[in-house]
């Protein structure tokens, strides 16, 4: 147990820091959630919709959470293919889930320099007061919906181990996940079969705990939700994981690019 | 004869060998897929904040989705020869450069008229999206000239690529910068003067506008001001994009760093 914490810990902080220098990576996963919180203010101003920027700042901050994690956790799989070293992980003597976890929490934790900059932004460009109802809890919920996100994108992960085209499953995910979470549209006026798919989505209650935390209401059962369902995707990704790696491996389709 | 069939032969040859990973499997999702559920994020984001019609945001979205193929497949049908060491022997060729960089544009383009006319047939499927019958033929001429706007916008781009290090950086930038700026989802007069300023000198502002127009029954000769506006603004930035290849090849042959980093 000490080891495996010990390892993704270890791991976590190496590819955070990777992550981080990579400019390609931070500008891209950043400057999507300014485009989106600026497009969405803008929509809000033009349709007379008051008092939604900051709603509208954090729901693209947790929007860049989500794209950080869905194209660092497909990418990185897929670079590590193109590099031939995920070869080199699956044979490693660790188990592979405690490799790519760390991964996958660090991409969704460089995400939080999305959330950072959408809320600078929306108080820099459009004068949005950063007021927290609740900070303590809000310092609570941020880590909580990142590492819900985090923790689904190892479910993500291992999908990547087995499909070729993973940066393809990357590009389509972004959009579905934005509009059936609620992040920027209200979950109840989404259509009626989107509403049942938002409760088995981290993303869905990470947003509400940070929202309620920042906006006034009680984030403790959202927040109690998100890392409920992260534990699923702990147990499903490692399953997952180690199944499909088995699977690559049985068909030789681990480094086929 | 040499001509055409540099454009046509060379052009498509070109396209398969650049493009050679795109399986289906990769096409499906990223090109078609994706962008449903962004014309339906839309869609519903105009809904909750009681800002314009669904047909709106169909139209924006659908002609801005061939953007995907306008910005990246351009910057890659000029980078990627760089990346994969085979700009160095094109340009040892004596083939004229322009029917060689026409050859290229055209699949792109054709490709970003797929996945435009896809999203249309999307937003008629899902959201009732209904334009008069009578306006399709001008809507599809419309959605024509801003493609091709929108290509040569990319290989503008796409040019940077033979001297850049890293264009792919710049091509995700203009892409979405293009997605704020050109009125696809808030309109141009909701936009501050500056960006609506800047909006109107990009590819796709004026092209959708007239789409918009068309599909609530204006006639084509009412946009048509509109759609001279898109295809001038195609025409510079093929201009430019072409001198931009003609000075970056002298360039990179006087330095010989054609394939350097």
């Amino acid at each position: 147990m000490k080891r495996a914490l010990r390892l993704t810990a270890v791991g976590w902080v190496f590819h955070v820091k990777g992550l981080t220098m990579s400019g390609f990576f931070v500008v891209t996963t950043t400057f999507l959630p300014l485009v989106l919180a600026t497009t969405a203010s803008y929509m809000a101003r033009a349709g007379q919709r008051q008092g939604t920027l900051l709603y509208v700042s954090l729901g693209a901050g947790v929007m860049g959470i989500w794209s950080s994690t869905l194209f660092g956790s497909g990418g990185a799989i897929q670079w590590q293919r193109w590099q031939g070293t995920l070869e080199l992980i699956v044979a490693a003597p660790a188990r592979f889930v405690l490799v790519i976890l760390p991964l996958t929490l660090a991409t969704a934790t460089v995400g939080i320099y999305s959330l950072a900059s959408t809320l600078i932004w929306g108080w820099l460009v459009f004068g949005v007061p950063f007021h927290l109802v609740h900070p303590f809890l809000f310092v609570l919920a941020v880590p909580a919906a990142v590492l819900g996100l985090g923790l689904l994108g190892l479910v993500l992960a291992s999908t990547f181990v087995l499909y070729r085209y993973a940066n393809a499953l990357s590009n389509m995910l972004e959009f579905p996940v934005l509009f059936v979470t609620g992040l920027l549209v209200p979950v109840a006026l989404l259509p009626g079969w989107a509403q049942p798919v938002s409760w088995v989505l981290a993303p869905t209650w990470g947003m509400n705990a940070i929202r309620q935390a920042a906006l006034g209401g009680s984030p403790l059962d959202d927040l109690a939700m998100t890392l409920l369902l992260g534990a699923c995707y702990l147990v499903l990704g490692s399953v997952l994981l180690e199944n499909f790696a088995r699977l690559a491996r049985d068909r030789a389709t681990l480094a086929l690019t | 004869m040499t001509t055409m069939r540099l454009v046509f032969v060379g052009g498509g040859i070109s396209y398969r060998a650049l493009f050679n990973w795109i399986h289906p499997a990769m096409y499906v999702p990223t090109m078609l897929l994706g962008p449903i559920f962004q014309i339906l994020f839309f869609v519903y984001l105009g809904r909750y904040n009681g800002l314009q019609s669904d047909s709106f945001f169909v139209v924006g979205n659908a002609v801005q989705m061939s953007g995907m193929a306008g910005v990246f497949a351009s910057t890659m049908s000029i980078a990627n020869e760089r990346q994969f060491g085979t700009l160095a022997p094109l340009l040892a060729t004596p083939a004229a450069r322009l029917p060689i960089f026409v050859g290229r544009m055209l699949p792109v383009a054709a490709n970003g008229l797929v996945v435009s006319a896809f999203g249309f047939c999307i937003g008629s499927l899902l959201l009732g999206f209904r334009p008069p019958l009578s306006s399709i033929p001008a809507l599809a001429l419309v959605v024509v000239v801003s493609v091709f706007s929108c290509t040569a916008f990319g290989f503008t781009l796409g040019s940077f690529g033979m001297r850049a290090r890293d264009v792919f950086l710049i091509s995700n930038l203009a892409y979405y910068v293009m997605w704020l700026f050109c009125g696809v989802n808030v309109p141009l007069s909701a936009l501050p003067g500056w960006m609506a300023t800047i909006g109107r000198g990009l590819p796709f502002t004026h092209g959708i506008a007239a789409a918009r127009a068309l599909a609530v029954g204006a006639s084509l000769g009412s946009v048509s001001g509109q759609v001279l506006k898109e295809l001038a603004i195609g025409s510079v930035y093929l201009i430019v994009a072409f001198g931009l290849f003609r000075a970056f090849e002298v360039e990179g042959r006087r330095r010989a760093s054609l394939e350097t980093y």
